[in-house]
């Protein structure tokens, strides 16, 4: 993976000192709090509900054994012992103390890491396939590409103040576990006629229009793809509307000015800037390459995870939720599960994030990537390994196997922790998650994905889950809204809302009737939740949810 | 006919801890709500928040609804609530200390 060359390492000091410096001044009341407010924004400190929140980029969701004990340090010494992996590939320390911020922020710059623009308006975390270098269905390595997007996007300036966040996504395999029609601008690796580039999409997101994003170009080769999204950037960032932030991001933009004409401003724009590149780009995309070779990949028999398999139904049950197929056939990815039922989706206790480092040195290549599904994920373990691994897993709480299934919900921190938020999500997640294991009917289901927000912004992407619920503040109370048959994937689509919300203590036997409703409508067990809703449409789903009144007071 | 004031505490985040602190009747900071000063005059009320406002050691003051309770005022909204006490999913914030 990459590491750090003299300028990122001088570049991220530099900025340790100086927001060393702000803080300082900020607590001698030197900087006031409406001047302190964008410079803490820019390294990624915000102010929640209950105490200040940082969050730390893990560009691409990639990260090393190293870097995650760092992040276990971080969490005993300066927070309560545990870290929240986020939608966006990013860990958040929910309880940071002003005056031990720069300290954080020089842990992390030992190891490589920051907590630059994953705030503000500015080009936020480049994220990437979870399974990058590993899927068995990727034609190119997104990575490479989603350094050499950071490296470009980081501190430019001309990108800085712009209209408003600006998310990008990058997969090089068929099937797209990174949301890329989701974001700002997603770019899917390809290749055409022998050479290697990428299709751009842009103007997708979520929140409060949601939006699939729209094919921009089918085909930028790999020369043209950085000043092509820059030329892209640079045009959103003169439209884009700054008078009003609910119409800032690019895809009101693009709705506003139609495709075409933003892909000719586009090509307009690029044709100014591609020459002042001068092949730059291309040369540090070569060096970047280097970092991301492959592991040399072991080659021994798999007999102890055959023998497992067949012998250990608790090994079984996980292997076949958990692992996906490798490019290397007696290698698997390997999911860790961070959603035990009950728990809060997402985070990890210091003793768990250093027994994963662990398992990563000892079986996993020194790899480890963070999913936008919030999860772990050890990209590359032999196959001989996994008993052994398994074992561990369980001692450490984290042999979960629900992997694709309702109970591997993504939910944003909602009203538990965030300023922004309506209504609370965790304890959603939690009771939906409990409930299900409870009834046993988890594998029975089969491939479900809940994905729950606390407001309308749409952390917890609850446009795109198969079931979607949205908490909002009605009249002072908690109400949430269910939207049916969204898909994150190649297929996107955002979901249909059902009718009225739900109050907080009717919503979890609201999607216990919705799934009771699949089951007796599926065609048969391999006709999964979101191919039911396809075929069926919203009716059935909605009698289950909202019975005539004489059937509610009998059930009652 | 003008609505009914609905009394106000006055509220914000410790600088320092980040964490929730409310305005007393001895214009101090304090971190349990029960603690806290209730304006039931609107006059009185924005007076002490603009008073508070002006002070370095805390961010983002601001009034919000409350009533009087047995121990205290008592939150309105459901978000003051979570606030006075900390996140549901973790023993942690003022639940936990307080």
């Amino acid at each position: 993976m990459y590491t750090y060359n003299d300028f990122d390492e001088a570049f991220v000091r530099e900025r340790v000192a100086q927001f060393s410096g702000q803080v300082a001044r900020r607590i001698d009341g030197s900087l006031t709090e409406e001047e302190f407010r964008p410079l803490r924004l820019m390294n990624g400190l915000y102010l929640q509900l209950h105490a200040y929140m940082l969050r730390v980029a893990i560009p691409y969701g990639t990260i090393n054994p190293d870097q995650m004990d760092q992040l276990a340090l971080i969490a005993e010494k300066f927070d309560k012992g545990y870290g929240h992996f986020t939608t966006r590939q990013n860990i958040q320390y929910n309880w940071p103390k002003l005056p031990d911020v720069p300290a954080i922020l020089e842990a992390l710059a030992d190891v490589g890491m920051h907590a630059i623009q994953t705030s503000g308006n500015t080009i936020r975390n480049v994220t990437a396939d979870h399974f990058a270098g590993a899927a068995a269905d990727e034609a190119y390595d997104p990575r490479p590409v989603a350094e050499l997007i950071r490296q470009w996007s980081t501190d430019h300036p001309e990108f800085q103040f712009l209209p408003r966040k600006f998310k990008v996504a990058v997969t090089g395999a068929s099937h797209d576990r990174a949301v890329v029609r989701a974001h700002d601008i997603g770019v899917v690796l390809k290749e055409q006629n022998g050479v290697k580039g990428a299709e751009v999409i842009v103007g997708g997101g979520l929140g409060r229009t949601p939006m699939v994003g729209k094919t921009l170009n089918e085909f930028v080769p790999f020369a043209d793809l950085l000043p092509y999204i820059e030329a892209t950037v640079s045009v959103w960032n003169l439209l884009g509307r700054r008078d009003n932030k609910y119409k800032a991001r690019i895809k009101i933009t693009v709705h506003e000015h139609g495709i075409d004409d933003i892909r000719a401003r586009v090509e307009e724009r690029f044709t100014q800037i591609k020459p002042t590149f001068g092949g730059i780009d291309m040369e540090m995309l070569a060096q970047i390459e280097q970092h991301f070779v492959a592991p040399i990949f072991a080659n021994k028999p798999v007999d102890a995870y055959t023998r497992a398999y067949e012998n250990d139904p608790v090994f079984r049950a996980w292997a076949d939720t958990n692992l996906a197929a490798h490019k290397n056939e007696d290698y698997s990815i390997v999911t860790i599960s961070l959603k035990k039922p009950g728990a809060t989706p997402g985070d990890a206790s210091a003793d768990q994030m250093r027994s994963m480092a662990q398992l990563a040195r000892d079986y996993g290549h020194d790899e480890l990537r963070i999913s936008h599904e919030q999860n772990v994920i050890l990209p590359h373990v032999h196959k001989s390994n996994l008993p052994a691994l398994h074992a561990v897993l369980k001692g450490n709480d984290l042999a979960t196997a629900n992997a694709g299934l309702i109970s591997d919900i993504i939910a944003c921190p909602g009203m538990d922790y965030c300023a922004l938020a309506t209504a609370r999500s965790i304890p959603v997640a939690q009771g939906i998650a409990t409930r299900f294991d409870e009834l046993k009917l988890e594998h029975e289901i089969g491939q479900l994905k809940i994905k729950i927000s606390g407001c309308i912004n749409a952390c917890g992407h609850h446009h795109v889950g198969h079931i979607g619920i949205l908490g909002l503040d009605r009249a002072g109370v908690e109400n949430y809204q269910i939207t049916l048959g969204g898909d994150g994937t190649e297929t996107t689509v955002i979901g249909d809302r059902t009718g009225p919300g739900f109050a907080y203590d009717e919503i979890i036997p609201a999607i216990e009737r919705l799934v009771h409703a699949y089951l007796n409508a599926r065609l048969d067990a391999e006709e999964t939740f979101l191919q039911a809703y396809r075929r069926l449409g919203m009716a059935p789903f909605k009698e289950a949810l909202y019975p005539p009144k004489e059937e509610k007071a009998n059930a009652a | 006919m003008a609505r009914p004031f609905t009394p106000k505490i006055v509220t914000a985040n410790a600088l320092l801890e980040g964490d929730v602190i409310y305005l007393s009747p001895q214009d101090t900071w304090v971190r349990d709500l029960c603690d806290a000063a209730l304006f039931s005059q609107q006059d009185q009320a924005e007076e002490r928040l603009a008073f508070a406002s002006k002070d370095g050691f805390v961010v983002g003051a601001y009034l919000v609804d409350a009533v009087a309770g047995e121990n205290g005022p008592e939150p309105v909204h459901f978000r003051e609530d979570f606030r006075r006490t900390g996140p549901s999913n973790h023993n942690h914030g003022k639940q936990a200390e307080l």
